[in-house]
């Protein structure tokens, strides 16, 4: 990718201002609030569907190439006050012997999310410890905070750059975890201009090395105007490992309630 | 665009059927120590689960159809079939309503199953007592804000399931399965009733019930022209509490009842923790360490019970890979008699549709008189092979 750089009108606003200020805080600021209110535009235009269901299969592919893949299905409740997390749900379909796992999560920006486990073989439901947010999802290269971590105030932002992604052109910025146990020290992340979605988002680990590379692709929008990315392409860079997620068609506005994302429902899911 | 133009049932498949056949082997390290017991020290056994599951169209209506069946070399009475579900179940968006035979799990140690009431334990199949049998129940569940409230009415009792003659894990004097004497007069037909509340409030799951009915736990008696063990079921009543506190890393647990019934009032509780820490040595999985303390006060004429002053301390190994392979190994030791019981219970997935698992159990120090002590030459080693389809 192409590193452009902004506009000179703006580099010398800059440069003037930094003339008249004892250090550059307001600079910081400025590219902090473009972050926000980037990554802002980009997560609120997604909003407004009540709730979602979409099947989804899982590619995961070891450095030796072996590969296995699970299939399951996400059901989200949006609850639209940008200070409190959506509802998810996740039923597991195949590999046959976790059929019927399921996975309820209550989101929290930026506490630790309530979470339960239903083993289907014992009836079991179990509250279960979300502290391993950054560890891997099911065995895959996808941990769980990377799903949930779209949520807008669970970082703060730097403005960075703008380039050139694809055929697009892109904001990059830089965001930094702000909930309790990420794995991540930082990530960058790329939106482009034109429908204001995630392209490709860089995970760097505690230690700030380059840990993961995602991929968002082939974006389709639904009632003109949720977008969303139907393939995702997680490449691990530190154990050469990658995960593929693969969804199918989405359904929105189906009237699930907060009843649907409870745990007492977890026994009665099919 | 209405709920109705989209449907929610799109999403669901109608008609799922699957199941899965399972082939046993365990070897025990002793012979058996039993007059009639075989004296093979090696049991072959064949089980299969056959599973049909329904919904309607608008999702408010299903079915579920699960038939289990073993066949078992050595055991007679470990060859069985049952019923692990067979109901219908309506449910809205407050209210189920479920008829037929269910299964249902309350409580959150590991160590032991202690408030777990509602399911008969199908104890041939594992000694664990996870294995159940279908209750038959009408069940009506409302799902409010303050939590669930449901209502069990428990029209038939189960018999627990117990090793023939021929079989491990039997004490010298033979069972008498055939002939349960009851407390009630309504025997099997007394209608056993529980209510139940659950619900979590922030870091803390809480659920407390009520029980009436017949004790699931039989109590034995010497008696019969042989000098056999005759199973008494009698009336009992009881109150269980299960509570989790989830901080971090830290699972805290405690589970406790109250039992009125044939002598004394029994108080029975477990209390614990399960601290885990994840992805450790640069990430092969998840490492969890579980320790129990387990409290019984029941007197010997009651039914019996290994877990009345025991420790139980356990390591649980999660590898969070492609295999989804875990471990979970632990002992439980008696604290006055010393009495230990070890367990491993590891499984890894072979291929996409193969489970392969291993367990073993070793019992060691028990006296003559201690519970344990009848089946202290059944330590075994289990290989399993499942295949779902």
């Amino acid at each position: 990718m192409n590193i452009h750089s902004d506009t000179p009108l703006k580099n010398i606003l800059c440069m003037s201002l930094f003339l008249f200020l004892p250090h550059n805080s307001l600079y910081a600021n400025a590219d902090s609030e473009k972050g926000y209110n980037i990554a802002a535009r980009s997560d609120r235009s997604d909003r407004g569907f009540s709730d979602s269901v979409v099947e989804m299969t899982m590619i995961l592919r070891n450095s030796a190439g072996k590969q296995a893949s699970r299939t399951l299905q996400f059901k989200t409740l949006e609850i639209p006050d940008e200070s409190v997390g959506d509802k998810g749900l996740i039923l597991f379909r195949t590999p046959k012997d976790i059929e019927g796992t399921a996975l309820l999560s209550h989101a929290k920006i930026l506490k630790s999310d309530d979470q339960w486990l239903y083993l289907p073989a014992l009836k079991r439901v179990k509250r279960i410890s979300s502290r391993n947010k950054s560890g891997p999802f099911v065995g895959s290269e996808f941990a769980f905070e990377d799903f949930t971590a779209s949520e807008l105030n669970k970082f703060s932002y730097k403005y960075l750059r703008k380039e050139n992604c694809g055929k697009l052109i892109c904001d990059v910025i830089e965001r930094i975890p702000l909930y309790e146990n990420s794995g991540y020290k930082k990530q960058i992340s790329w939106v482009d201009n034109s429908i204001y979605q995630l392209r490709k988002i860089e995970f760097y680990d505690r230690k700030g090395s380059l840990l993961k590379e995602l991929i968002l692709l082939d974006y389709r929008v639904y009632d003109q105007k949720y977008w969303r990315p139907h393939k995702l392409k997680m490449n691990n860079i530190q154990t050469k490992k990658s995960s593929d997620l693969i969804y199918d068609a989405y359904k929105f506005n189906l009237g699930l309630t907060d009843s649907d994302f409870v745990k007492g429902r977890l026994t009665g899911l099919r | 665009m209405s709920t109705s133009e989209l449907g929610v049932a799109d999403v669901y498949d109608k008609l799922d059927i699957s199941g899965n056949i399972a082939f046993q082997l365990r070897g025990f390290t002793q012979n058996s120590m039993w007059k009639d017991q075989n004296t093979s020290d090696i049991e072959s056994s064949i089980s299969g689960e056959w599973e049909i599951r329904w919904q309607n169209n608008s999702n408010n209506q299903r079915v579920s159809f699960i038939t289990f069946a073993r066949w078992d070399e050595n055991d007679k009475k470990r060859s069985h079939v049952d019923f692990r579900e067979a109901y219908w179940a309506y449910q809205n968006e407050d209210v189920e309503l479920l008829i037929g035979l269910n299964k249902v799990f309350w409580g959150v140690a590991e160590s032991v199953h202690l408030i777990d009431i509602i399911n008969q334990t199908d104890l041939v199949e594992n000694i664990n007592q996870e294995e159940k049998l279908g209750q038959p129940m009408i069940r009506l569940a409302f799902q409010e804000d303050y939590g669930l409230l449901s209502f069990y009415l428990l029209p038939y009792f189960r018999e627990r399931t117990f090793s023939g003659p021929d079989g491990r894990f039997r004490s010298e004097a033979p069972i008498n399965a055939d002939n349960a004497k009851y407390q009630s007069s309504s025997k099997r037909k007394h209608l056993d009733f529980a209510i139940r509340y659950s619900h979590y409030f922030g870091d803390v799951d809480l659920g407390f019930y009520y029980f009436n009915g017949t004790n699931r736990d039989p109590r034995l008696s010497m008696g019969g022209v042989n000098s056999e063990l005759l199973l008494n079921y009698d009336q009992i009543e009881q109150i269980g509490l299960d509570l989790q506190y989830t901080n971090s890393s830290w699972l805290w647990k405690l589970e406790s009842f109250v039992r009125d019934g044939y002598a004394d009032s029994i108080f029975a509780g477990v209390v614990g923790f399960e601290y885990t820490f994840y992805q450790v040595f640069d990430g092969i999985g998840d490492v969890g360490i579980l320790f129990e303390y387990q409290h019984d006060d029941r007197s010997s004429v009651e039914s019996i019970t290994s877990a009345d002053n025991d420790f139980f301390l356990g390591s649980r190994w999660t590898s969070n890979n492609m295999n989804d392979g875990s471990i979970l190994a632990g002992f439980i030791l008696d604290k006055k008699t010393s009495e230990t019981f070890y367990s491993i219970e590891a499984k890894t997935r072979l291929k996409e549709n193969f489970l392969l698992s291993l367990e073993l159990k070793v019992a060691t120090n028990s006296e003559l008189g201690e519970p344990n002590f009848p089946q202290s030459r059944d330590d075994y080693l289990e290989l399993q092979i499942n295949h779902y389809f």
